[in-house]
């Protein structure tokens, strides 16, 4: 019998929420803002998905309504990805230990 | 044009680069760093996903110019924000990745063969329940994280809206949603799926409009969460692992987040989501306190005191930010060194409107984040410190949350204040909290209320130091 690829998928994602969980846990209170503004940052790897949305058969017609779709979420992914991750650097930036 | 397999190898790297990303935030020092990691994760996602795609005629100049439109919007706003609208910009970003997961969902529904997911009306099982998940959450994020925007812009008012059988018809929704996702998988049919999208719309603005302003941490951690499910319902759609790995990522940090906020105020999640706190309470407890005495002074005598004092400790709260005091209050704590007195800072957990929203304003105001501690490294330091300064904080300090078992704060950790030798408390008036309870710090003996708005009076104290 064959393992369903699902399977795979599952447990990849059941061990990155184990992941997650230690790794976030050792996040400096600190830095719990710029914590969401890099998740935010990541999660916007979903443009992957808007893309091939964008791109889907566009051989002839690339205005779609599914391609229009993608489109749109191209331009919300990308603000957040140069938004989340040049914010971050910002706030990153001005965490400063005191001067000797 | 490259292989479905060598595609999948490099979005696992993308994955681990994410994965580095958040471990580097373990220190401020690896952070900066951290974050470089998850840049390029992010720039091998997208070239790997337009190589496997290998169509680069019209559309993807399309792209490109889509790309760099929504970039330089995003940067606009990365570079114009001030650190004080923080909470709202993360909330604001949220409901973006939110749209993102329903525009890529209904892309995929309308279009199942360019994904490899099946024809329209014969779409996988598992595809559709994973791309309906992945909508209905990323609808409920959009509008929910709408609305916890909008209250944090000041634009609604942050008061709770609450009315009856609320819970009962987010549950009654929530139960919709999911017959309607069965109900899709049986028929297939386009009317039922952009129900689920509108319904779950709806459900999200109900979720959060019964929910306080000062609640905001939680709500907007748990919006990080729901972002970070709605990816992954969208990469099992995908059968992306770098989708998966980062919703699981953001999932799992906005949910320990949510649980750190929580426990910051002694509350359960629960009780937290379903909202209404301190809209009940404030009529009995309102009017107890009018007749005690309060001593009130002013920036000369806060003066005196701190630069007699050899340490103080700043407590700052959100009242912080709204009156935009960090840097008044970094002049200050600089006038106070020179005089010799050692200076350091408190943070509640849940200080300002998102986590770790102090230590922001702080850094942003130059203070060294070696002088700035969490409430479980500092809270013994009070009894040794002479002088605590509260500035726009109130519940946090109430001493009243360690002794009176019926008030609505009780249990919650709170910052030992009171233990300091005198503790100066700038607040424009004796109102309430957000918990709506009165705080009995105003009328200890050892409290100097100083009324006025907190920059004003940091400066006046500069000026007398």
């Amino acid at each position: 019998m064959e393992i369903d690829p699902f399977i795979f998928r599952l447990s990849i994602f059941i061990l990155s929420i184990f992941v997650g969980y230690y790794v976030v846990w050792s996040v400096t209170p600190s830095l719990h803002t710029p914590l969401m503004s890099v998740t935010n940052a990541i999660s916007s790897v979903i443009i992957v998905g808007a893309i091939i949305a964008a791109l889907a058969g566009a051989k002839q017609n690339i205005f779609e309504t599914s391609n229009i779709f993608g489109f749109l979420a191209i331009i919300l992914a990308a603000v957040n990805i140069f938004g989340g991750f040049l914010v971050t650097q910002r706030m990153l930036q001005m965490y400063k230990k005191k001067k000797k | 044009m490259i292989s479905a397999n060598l595609s999948a190898f490099f979005y696992l790297i993308s994955g681990i680069l994410f994965i580095l990303a958040l471990r580097g935030l373990s220190s401020p020092e690896t952070s900066r760093q951290g974050n470089y990691f998850g840049i390029a994760g992010m720039i091998i996602s997208i070239i790997v996903t337009f190589l496997s795609v290998g169509n680069f005629g019209p559309g993807f100049i399309y792209v490109l110019i889509f790309l760099t439109l929504g970039g330089s919007i995003g940067a606009f706003i990365a570079f114009r924000i001030p650190m004080t609208a923080m909470p709202e910009l993360v909330a604001g970003f949220h409901s973006l990745v939110g749209l993102a997961a329903v525009f890529v969902a209904i892309s995929a529904f309308l279009k199942p063969e360019a994904f490899g997911l099946g024809i329209v009306g014969n779409i996988k099982l598992a595809s559709l329940i994973e791309m309906s998940l992945g909508a209905a959450i990323g609808a409920v994020t959009f509008s929910g994280s709408i609305i916890a925007f909008l209250k944090l812009r000041g634009i609604m008012s942050g008061a709770p809206i609450t009315f009856k059988g609320q819970h009962i018809i987010n549950l009654f929704l929530g139960l919709t949603i999911i017959f309607l996702i069965y109900y899709l998988c049986t028929i297939q049919s386009s009317n039922i799926f952009w129900s689920i999208v509108i319904i779950s719309f709806i459900l999200g603005i109900l979720l959060i409009i019964p929910i306080g302003g000062a609640d905001m941490p939680v709500v907007i951690s748990m919006l990080n969460s729901y972002s970070g499910w709605a990816a992954a319902g969208i990469g099992f759609t995908l059968e992306n692992t770098a989708l998966i790995i980062t919703g699981a990522l953001v999932g799992s940090s906005g949910a320990i987040l949510s649980y750190i906020m929580c426990k910051g105020m002694n509350r359960s999640f629960f009780n937290v989501i379903l909202g209404g706190w301190g809209a009940t309470d404030k009529v009995s407890q309102a009017n107890n306190n009018e007749q005690k005495p309060v001593k009130s002074g002013n920036a000369d005598d806060a003066a005196f005191l701190m630069k007699n004092a050899s340490s103080v400790i700043i407590v700052p709260g959100y009242g912080m930010a709204v009156a935009q005091a960090q840097h008044a209050l970094r002049e200050m704590v600089d006038a106070l060194k020179k005089n010799g007195v050692k200076v350091s800072y408190a943070i509640h957990p849940v200080a300002g409107r998102m986590p770790g929203h102090m230590n922001v304003l702080l850094a942003e105001a130059n203070v060294p984040y070696d002088e700035v501690f969490e409430l479980e490294e500092i809270n013994n330091d009070f009894a040794n410190c002479d002088v605590a300064y509260v500035i726009g904080a109130n519940d946090v300090t109430n001493p009243v949350a360690k002794s009176d078992p019926q008030s609505p704060i009780y249990g919650m950790p709170v910052l030992d204040v009171e233990k300091s030798k005198s503790v100066l408390f700038v607040k424009r008036s004796l109102s309430p909290g957000y918990a709506g309870i009165d705080n009995d710090l105003f009328y200890r003996d050892n409290t100097l209320m100083l009324f006025a708005d907190a920059k004003k009076m940091t400066e006046e104290i500069v000026k007398s130091l």
